[in-house]
């Protein structure tokens, strides 16, 4: 039988708030334990919380920038069960009353088409601490450092049919919390984290198979597989007769395998209910207008304008904007090479990362700045030098050894564009090699490349190509 | 000196004719002495207190002393003061030190009152007699064989038994309200989100609100001037100007429309409570007040709907005592679930444990909605009642509790217990200010029982509560008798 795969993930991006989402107390990552946790943050007699407004704000411009319903009005509720790292007993969440509603996105699957992926609502709660195995003579520690910080956890429909799809979508979330500087995407850390919602059924089947939920599933790669793995298993199960069970499963990334860790029935019953302790959300006209004014540019505008005003292919202009990151340099270097889009285009997605990738360096990491490889392709294109003698300029730039012109200068690789000083080393060279004269008299047209060679190994690959094509055409004429 | 009003307290520090260490040191030996036997303090703040009472004195001395410095208090041990033990009545607490104090503490602090100790209350303030208190029950000043009342019985019997002038209280169901008028004392509940409940140890969240428990109303007005405020700490606490307190109680109250709902009069209303009760409304009327006769047709679902609403509130709102980061924590757990079970098992008393069932049920799968959301709509129902009423009406009176201080081990039934609260609920779950003021004495085995009346006023009304409150005050001596043994 043909089996179709059907896929939803929960995507949970920690919001990039100075301090979290209920106290004072800062989220920044990697302290001792337990120093950044205050009294609200371990749940201690008497506290309370109170809502901070940049997590508002930054759930708000997430449901902008999907084309969702930002609720006018949307409620916290107590999501009720015991956890050593759950300081309160609970989690503060958002239940019936959720602040992003119905937005869409789309992602580009591997033939180059369009898919539309619903995502049911976006709603705000709070990370909870983290349980220690370590060093505890058999009992487990608790860091409550990250009990607090906001959480974003981002709901799709199960609109994927693929590992691939789910990947691409993933890929997209995490592009575009990036791009509203509302999550810094940070994978290892747990900035960004995934549970992927799997089912199977037969093609044409209407119905949805009975799904299992993967849980915490924290790259990209593991993404694909943690799926993949778990479909075959469904299939396998499904086919040899048995049923799936709805359960929490666990990816083993060591293992390649997926494991039960509960079952429905043994799951718990969260007795939800709002929260008395906060006041529901209520955002204004005028609150939801400013932060539409600080939308950036969105990948997919960015994208399409790169294409339409830029005359950029689409496959360039989806590498340049993959990441907000990755297109504010490309932009950069555009500006800085006086608007010459597709050799700055060619050089970012091809040089410079391919530089960076054998390097293991971040963008931000590059030895060639943005300014740099513009101030280079500039030159490039009011024929100061060739592309050619580029890839040399961008070598020493990377090395340090200053920017394009400095380069240009010490090295004396610029251009020859002076015919009169091109014409004599054509000359001789025609001289010295009467045979491939005649032979391209006679029609050899091949020969024409040996001739252009000759003059730019004489030039030592300065002479300007366009110029050596020209005047090489009149004299070997003659 | 312990029989002075709040008001002279701070006249004779004032001109000198006592210092806040003799003050002080005065109550500290009521409550080292004579005050014992009540078992009303669960904590005695001795040094700090006499520490705290030179700092003021000393103040005082250098010319900026306040209205209140130097006057000592009593906080209940529901509020957590930064180095002294706050148990909340509670096993579960006994070693638990706050680092930090509440809003209502750093309020007293500041105003310059030492604190004479921590007083008991009910186990997690659950309870309307003060039995369930794990350091056992508070006796009542005018007959020690019967409760204060609940759950903030401590602070009621210091007051009434002029060990301190002023305690601390909170009342989620009617917890200052109905110790108050059993102990004879006066008791303010203002509005909800009148006072911050930072540092409150939370009950019920929405419905738990602090207030003053004092012998008057004026000294209750002094120190609401204290407790009232907004603090950005509490997203409940509304941000809206204090008045001052004091300003109109020697308002004339002619004129006043007191409405008397009918429900609060009916089947199980004591026959000489009742009797006091109209013999306070006809004083009123003789101090040209009119009498109104209203209905709050919802009354009866009061009690069934607080006991949904409070309970579930609870129920989540005492899970974090769990015996991982505080409180107490049972011998050799084998695990984690046997730390979680054994902790809470020992550490809670009965009552905590009935009501975090009765609220886990209600907020359960398949139960929620017959529940939870039946109760909050009835909550709008009660709520309504009052809205129309007080389109008629100033004021609503009637009486806070329907008996008179009972023997202690005398109800152990507990849907009984509860029904003490029958006539106080209602206000917490409409979150309106209510009061309890002494309006006479029933002869009960023997002893001269106190009787409160209830005033309960409209939104942010407090003032005109305590006016109301204090122009009875003026026409009457119930507040200002004392128990025997105790003057």
């Amino acid at each position: 039988m043909q089996w179709e795969v059907v896929i939803g993930l929960e995507i949970h991006a920690q919001l990039a708030t100075k301090s979290k989402i209920f106290s004072g107390a800062s989220t920044a990552y990697g302290a001792e334990p337990n120093t950044q946790a205050c009294a609200v943050d371990l749940g201690l007699p008497g506290v309370l919380p109170v809502l901070n407004k940049e997590a508002v704000r930054m759930a708000a411009k997430f449901g902008l920038a999907i084309g969702a319903n930002v609720s006018r009005r949307s409620v916290f509720a107590r999501k009720n069960y015991f956890y050593p790292d759950s300081p309160k007993g609970y989690q503060i969440s958002q239940m019936e009353l959720p602040i992003v509603e119905a937005g869409e996105l789309e992602i580009e699957l591997e033939d180059g088409s369009i898919k539309v992926v619903g995502i049911t609502r976006a709603h705000l709660e709070e990370d909870a601490g983290k349980s220690m195995h370590g060093d505890f003579q058999g009992m487990t520690g608790i860091d409550l450092n990250r009990a607090g910080t906001p959480l974003l956890e981002i709901v799709s429909e199960p609109d994927m049919r693929s590992s691939q799809e789910a990947v691409a979508y993933m890929k997209k979330i995490h592009s575009l919390v990036q791009y509203l500087e509302i999550c810094d995407g940070n994978m290892q850390e747990g900035s960004f984290r995934c549970d992927a919602n799997v089912s199977v059924r037969p093609f044409g089947q209407e119905e949805y198979g009975t799904r299992t939920e993967l849980k915490n599933i924290n790259s990209f790669r593991f993404v694909e597989k943690a799926i993949e793995i778990e479909v075959e298993r469904q299939i396998d199960i499904i086919e040899a007769g048995g049923r799936i069970t709805q359960e929490t499963r666990l990816y083993d990334s060591d293992k390649n395998e997926t494991r039960s860790m509960r079952s429905k029935e043994e799951a718990n019953d969260y007795r939800y209910f709002p929260d008395p302790d906060l006041l529901p959300v209520v955002i204004e006209e005028s609150f939801l207008e400013a932060v539409k004014a600080t939308l950036p540019e969105l990948p997919d505008e960015k994208k399409h304008r790169f294409m339409e005003t830029l005359s950029l292919s689409a496959y360039d202009a989806a590498v340049l904007t993959a990441s907000r990151e990755v297109a504010e340099f490309f932009e950069v270097v555009m500006a800085a090479a006086d608007g010459e889009s597709k050799l700055s285009a060619n050089w970012v997605s091809g040089e410079l990362m391919g530089a960076l990738n054998k390097n293991g360096l971040s963008l931000s990491e590059s030895p060639v700045s943005a300014v740099m490889l513009g101030g280079m392709i500039k030159r490039i294109a009011d024929n100061t030098i060739s592309g050619k003698i580029a890839k040399e300029v961008f070598e020493a730039m990377w090395k340090g050894e200053g920017d394009a012109d400095a380069v240009i200068e010490t090295k004396g690789l610029k251009q020859i564009t002076d015919a009169s000083a091109i014409e004599p080393v054509i000359d001789e060279i025609i001289a010295n090699n009467p045979g491939q004269l005649e032979q391209y008299r006679g029609g050899k047209d091949k020969l024409f490349g040996f001739f252009v060679g000759q003059v730019m190994k004489a030039t030592q690959g300065k002479a300007n190509p366009a110029q050596v094509n020209d005047l090489l055409k009149q004299k070997l004429k003659a | 000196m312990h029989n002075k009003s709040i008001a002279e307290l701070s006249k004779g520090l004032a001109k000198g004719d006592f210092s806040s260490e003799e003050l002080t040191r005065a109550y500290l030996d009521r409550i080292n002495g004579l005050g014992a036997e009540l078992n009303a303090l669960v904590t005695v703040t001795e040094e700090q207190a006499i520490s705290a009472a030179r700092s003021a004195d000393q103040q005082r001395s250098q010319g900026d002393a306040g209205l209140l410095t130097g006057i000592p208090m009593v906080h209940k041990d529901i509020f957590c003061t930064e180095g002294v033990k706050t148990t909340c009545g509670s096993k579960m607490l006994d070693n638990f030190i706050s680092p930090y104090d509440a809003f209502v503490v750093e309020k007293v602090k500041k105003a310059g009152m030492p604190m004479l100790g921590k007083a008991n209350m009910d186990e997690f303030a659950m309870g309307s007699s003060n039995e369930t208190s794990f350091y056992g029950p508070v006796k009542n000043p005018w007959n020690t064989g019967t409760v204060p009342g609940g759950s903030s019985g401590g602070s009621a019997a210091v007051v009434a038994a002029r060990l301190t002038p002023f305690a601390t209280g909170t009342d989620t169901g009617g917890s200052i309200r109905q110790p108050a008028a059993l102990c004879g004392i006066t008791g303010l509940k203002p509005t909800y989100g009148r006072v911050s409940r930072y540092g409150m140890i939370a009950f019920a969240s929405s419905l738990d609100q602090a207030g003053p428990m004092t012998r008057s109303a004026e000294d209750a007005a002094w120190m609401m001037n204290v407790m009232a405020g907004f603090d950005s700490r509490d997203s409940t606490c509304v941000d809206k100007a204090v008045p001052d307190y004091c300003a109109p109680l020697n308002d004339d109250i002619k004129g006043l429309k007191i409405g008397l709902p009918k429900e609060y009069f009916g089947d199980g209303l004591n026959a000489d409570v009742a009797a006091v009760i109209d013999a306070a409304i006809k004083h009123y009327e003789s101090l040209g007040a009119e009498v109104v006769e209203l209905s709050l047709p919802n009354s009866k679902l009061s009690v069934p709907t607080y006991y949904v609403v409070a309970p579930a509130e609870c129920s989540s709102n005492l899970s974090r005592f769990d015996g991982v980061r505080f409180g107490h924590r049972c011998a050799n757990p084998e695990n984690l679930e046997d730390l979680y079970k054994r902790s809470r098992g020992e550490g809670f008393g009965a009552e905590v444990k009935r009501r975090i069932m009765i609220g886990t049920y209600a907020l359960s799968a398949g139960y929620y909605d017959a529940y939870y959301l039946k109760a909050q709509k009835l909550r709008q129902l009660i709520s309504n009642d009052f809205k129309t009423a007080f389109e008629k009406v100033d004021v609503i009176m009637s009486p806070t509790s329907p008996n008179v201080a009972f023997k202690l081990g005398e109800i152990s039934d507990p849907v009984t217990m509860y029904l003490s609260d029958i006539f106080t609920i209602a206000t917490n779950l409409a979150g309106l200010p209510g009061m309890s003021i002494p309006a006479g004495f029933v002869k009960s085995d023997g002893h001269d029982m106190p009787v409160g009346l209830q005033l309960i006023g409209n939104y942010f009304e407090e003032s005109r509560l305590l006016n109301v409150a204090h122009q009875f005050q003026m026409n009457t001596d119930w507040h200002l008798r004392v128990p025997a043994g105790f003057e």
